[in-house]
């Protein structure tokens, strides 16, 4: 295998994208600043949230002024959806509000770990892919219930690192290495970043792509940290491609033995 | 001169009156938003952007119109 450094798409439900990095677009501290975020990450899709208009300003800034759907994918989740039913129903509005049918499903089982509820993601993966959605599905770090995601119809498996705005970096890399040896829909680690290390480590496991929002939003200087992301997910990619040395127990010296003075 | 009959309705958990015979485009417009960015559900069913114009706001009608923000 020699393909060349410069071309490396992935394909999700048919679309074919360059950039391997996913992002979020919450807790930005303005839309400026998240727009510049996103453009520095290179990104082509942005994760977006269903909510009640402002009735109040109605002409208050809105996301879709500053990063232009046209341009840029945008992939409706349904965070803070606690069952099925309400995951569908947001889901439903999102295709209306939007005509997109690409969707990312995440239907958590508690506030406190944001722990996704697999009984009812498994449920309404398979509801959503009846309905014509393509669903991206958020999980846990769990082989047999990625496959369970992917025989209900999920169009890419993406598995937690870490609990949802912990940072804490990817926890659980032999599973989620079975996550990726197994499945045959893309794999991105959704969660759980903290760092550009987290990322490049991900994508050293064989991910097709990662993504994330506070390790982006949450930095010191966001913008900044966009473009570190960039940077670790295309070496994490091509260092996966590369095939990293074999590790060693001892050294093994750089410089010939022979010819020593 | 007659009083116009006006409908009462929830939009996004808010109380409204609005004049009967109102369609939900006008009721959109009212509330001075964009339906080309907006997406409306009355009483748990998708209005679609299509039909907007053509559905009439009825008494006791529950409103919920969402858009897209900034999410993770």
């Amino acid at each position: 295998m020699n393909a060349p450094a410069n071309i490396d798409s992935w394909t999700v439900a048919g679309r074919t994208f360059t950039s391997r990095l996913i992002v979020g677009t919450g807790k930005y501290k303005s839309l400026e600043q998240n727009a510049a975020a996103v453009a520095a990450s290179g990104a082509e899709i942005v994760t977006v949230a269903v909510r009640r208009v402002n009735l109040t300003d109605p002409n208050a800034p809105k996301l879709t002024d500053y990063i232009d759907p046209k341009v840029i994918t945008y992939l409706p989740n349904t965070a803070g959806c606690f069952t099925a039913e309400e995951a569908i129903r947001t889901l439903r509005l999102a295709r209306e509000a939007g005509g997109w049918t690409l969707v990312k499903l995440e239907v958590l089982a508690e506030a406190k770990t944001l722990y996704p509820d697999m009984i009812e993601t498994v449920r309404a993966t398979e509801l959503l892919t009846r309905e014509g959605f393509e669903v991206m599905v958020y999980c846990t770090d769990d082989p047999i219930m990625a496959k369970r995601c992917e025989d209900a119809g999920a169009v890419a498996i993406m598995p937690l690192g870490a609990p949802i705005g912990s940072g804490l970096g990817v926890q659980n890399p032999v599973t989620i290495r079975l996550i990726v040896e197994g499945a045959k829909v893309p794999v991105l680690v959704d969660a759980g970043v903290g760092t550009a290390s987290d990322a490049a480590f991900a994508m050293e496991l064989g991910c097709d792509g990662v993504l994330m929002n506070t390790a982006i939003a949450g930095a010191k200087d966001p913008i900044l940290m966009a473009r570190a992301m960039k940077a670790a997910v295309e070496s994490g990619r091509l260092a996966y491609r590369a095939g990293r040395m074999q590790k060693r127990r001892y050294a093994d010296p750089s410089s010939p033995l022979a010819g020593l003075i | 001169m007659s009083e116009t009959e006006t409908h009462s309705i929830k939009v996004n958990g808010e109380h409204r009156r609005v004049a009967s015979g109102t369609s939900v485009a006008a009721l959109v417009g009212e509330l001075g938003l964009d339906p080309a960015r907006v997406a409306v559900e009355r009483n748990l069913e998708i209005v679609p952007r299509s039909t907007l114009a053509e559905v009439l706001v009825e008494d006791g009608d529950d409103y919920e119109i969402v858009h897209f923000v900034g999410g993770g």
